[in-house]
């Protein structure tokens, strides 16, 4: 079986967090991610920037529709994803409204958070 | 600042932002290195050494701060191409004798990358509209939030998450291609004309010390259709919103009162703003590219310009025109002027009767120019009671305080 593990938490809690705290748990990332990496268990994983980095892409009678932020209706539910490589924020969405579910439902477009910026 | 200085950026700050952030791929650091650049110039200033290319002297300051920036940052290694690009144009410019040569031939592009990065449809409609005047108009956060009656820290907490959308999310800096044109040219113009608007419901009594909102957008207009001569729908929005502003001076009482269009005095309408209007809309048609949307309003713009007076007015050929405009945008605020028209046209019967056919939709039901105009047919009718209903109803969701004094007004009016 493969799964996918979804992380959630308060963006605000986060920031709130002094540098000390944050360095323990980015810290706590490493040896979780190296131990799952021996194990052979880990096939990938991004840290996402922040959600207010996200644009939505919707597309309603072939029309795309971009909405500045994250998803936030809780009638939906997240049923996948795709990591893919693109030129810039235009290349992105024009391939997440490609998706099937874009038609009817809604894809997120979030920037993968680069390690050393 | 010197008075000089001010102008200067006022005038400049748009295009020498522009060409840094060309060359350096950050409109952050382009924005700072300038601004930093206009803090420098008003110490050399007050030495009373004023240099005698101004403007070139602060492109050059910006773009060596702007590369020792760079140099010092831990990201250089990733830009030491950048760096050599710039430090390469900075040494052919100084043996050429002169900074502006390159970025003449550029400065159309320039500008056009930095209004569409500006404006990207990614994001809101707010921040695109805070980052046209701060970054093309330049006008300061402080400005702009006095502009739209919010705190200076609401107003920089937006621009900051905007300008963070754009490095972050991979917006680029750059002028859309063909087929993405057409949606990314609706968000500039979307965001020019709600800056306009916002002027116009703003303008109404205390203007104090607020930029005028209506002449920035005016200058956006002239500046996009001077940068894209061949979009029909540019031309379009800069008619529409000349016409709307050559009633500026009838549109308020020497109260401060709002006065309907029918009711004003049309000899001081702008027949300057009225006469530059409808010759750009007689050629947008001309060409025939009279169906665009703002193509059409600015029609209906024109033909209330055009009548001598309210009475006078064409309304068969306004209730035509959104009748068009239904097609292309399906929206409350569209929906209602037609039923005016209607009912200018028909009478007011004719207008209550298309309002009611609105009446099951829950948007119109929470907007209150849904209520005002029902309210306004009934008044006509005769039926005071539900006039009061619907004004009073209006009074409840209407948040322009303009707007809020004449439906009071109009609910004060009614026979008791």
């Amino acid at each position: 079986m493969q799964y996918a593990l979804l992380i959630h938490e308060s963006e605000a809690h986060w920031d709130s967090m002094s540098e000390a705290e944050q360095s323990e748990i980015m810290a706590g990332y490493g040896s979780f991610s190296q131990h799952l990496a021996e194990s052979g268990q880990i096939l990938g994983g991004e840290r996402l920037q922040p959600s207010d980095t996200a644009t939505t892409v919707r597309v309603r009678d072939g029309k795309v529709a971009l909405t500045d932020g994250p998803f936030t209706e809780t009638k939906e539910q997240l049923g996948g994803f795709f990591l893919i490589e693109a030129q810039d924020l235009d290349e992105a969405t024009a391939i997440a409204a490609k998706i099937p579910t874009a038609t009817y439902g809604c894809v997120e477009v979030r920037p993968i958070w680069l390690m050393g910026d | 600042m010197t008075d000089d200085l001010q102008q200067l950026y006022r005038s400049h700050f748009g295009q020498l932002v522009a060409s840094l952030t060309r060359l350096t791929g950050d409109l952050a650091l382009a924005e700072d290195s300038i601004q930093d650049a206009f803090v420098k110039a008003t110490d050399r200033w007050a030495d009373g050494e004023t240099p005698a290319h101004a403007l070139a002297w602060l492109r050059t300051t910006a773009r060596n701060g702007a590369i020792d920036h760079m140099r010092r940052t831990a990201s250089l290694s990733k830009r030491l191409p950048e760096v050599a690009y710039m430090e390469e144009v900075t040494r052919t410019q100084t043996n050429a004798g002169t900074a502006a040569h390159d970025d003449a031939s550029h400065l159309d592009d320039d500008m056009l990358r930095l209004i569409f990065t500006c404006c990207h449809p990614a994001l809101h409609i707010e921040a695109r509209v805070a980052l046209c005047l701060n970054t093309v108009c330049g006008l300061r956060t402080e400005e702009i939030a006095r502009a739209f009656i919010v705190t200076d820290s609401t107003m920089s907490q937006r621009l900051w998450r905007a300008k963070r959308k754009i490095r972050d999310a991979g917006i680029h800096y750059k002028v859309p291609q063909n087929h993405e044109l057409a949606d990314r040219l609706d968000a500039v113009l979307a965001a020019i004309y709600l800056i306009f608007n916002e002027g116009w419901l703003a303008s109404g009594g205390s203007i104090g010390q607020r930029v005028s909102l209506a002449e920035e957008a005016l200058r956006l207009g002239r500046l996009l259709t001077s940068l894209m001569p061949e979009d029909s729908e540019s031309h379009a929005l800069l008619a529409l919103m000349l016409i709307q502003h050559s009633r500026r001076d009838a549109r308020f009482d020497a109260t401060g009162q709002l006065v309907l269009l029918r009711n004003q005095n049309r000899s001081l309408w702008d027949q300057g703003n009225i006469h530059e209007g409808l010759q750009l809309v007689r050629a947008v048609f001309h060409a025939g590219q009279g169906n665009g949307r703002y193509a059409l309003m600015a029609a209906i713009a024109c033909v209330h310009a055009s009548a001598a007076s309210a009475n006078t007015t064409d309304w068969n050929e306004i209730a035509t025109l959104y009748e068009h405009l239904m097609q292309l945008d399906p929206s409350a605020v569209v929906a209602l002027n037609y039923a005016v028209a209607i009912g200018e046209r028909d009478g007011p019967d004719a207008g209550l009767a298309h309002v009611n056919q609105l009446a099951e939709s829950a948007t119109m039901q929470r907007y209150y120019l849904f209520h005002s105009t029902e309210a306004e047919f009934l008044r006509r009718l005769g039926e005071t009671d539900k006039a009061r209903a619907a004004y009073s109803r209006a009074l409840e969701l209407v948040d322009n305080n303009v707007e809020r004094e004449f439906l009071t007004r109009q609910l004060q009016s009614l026979p008791q």
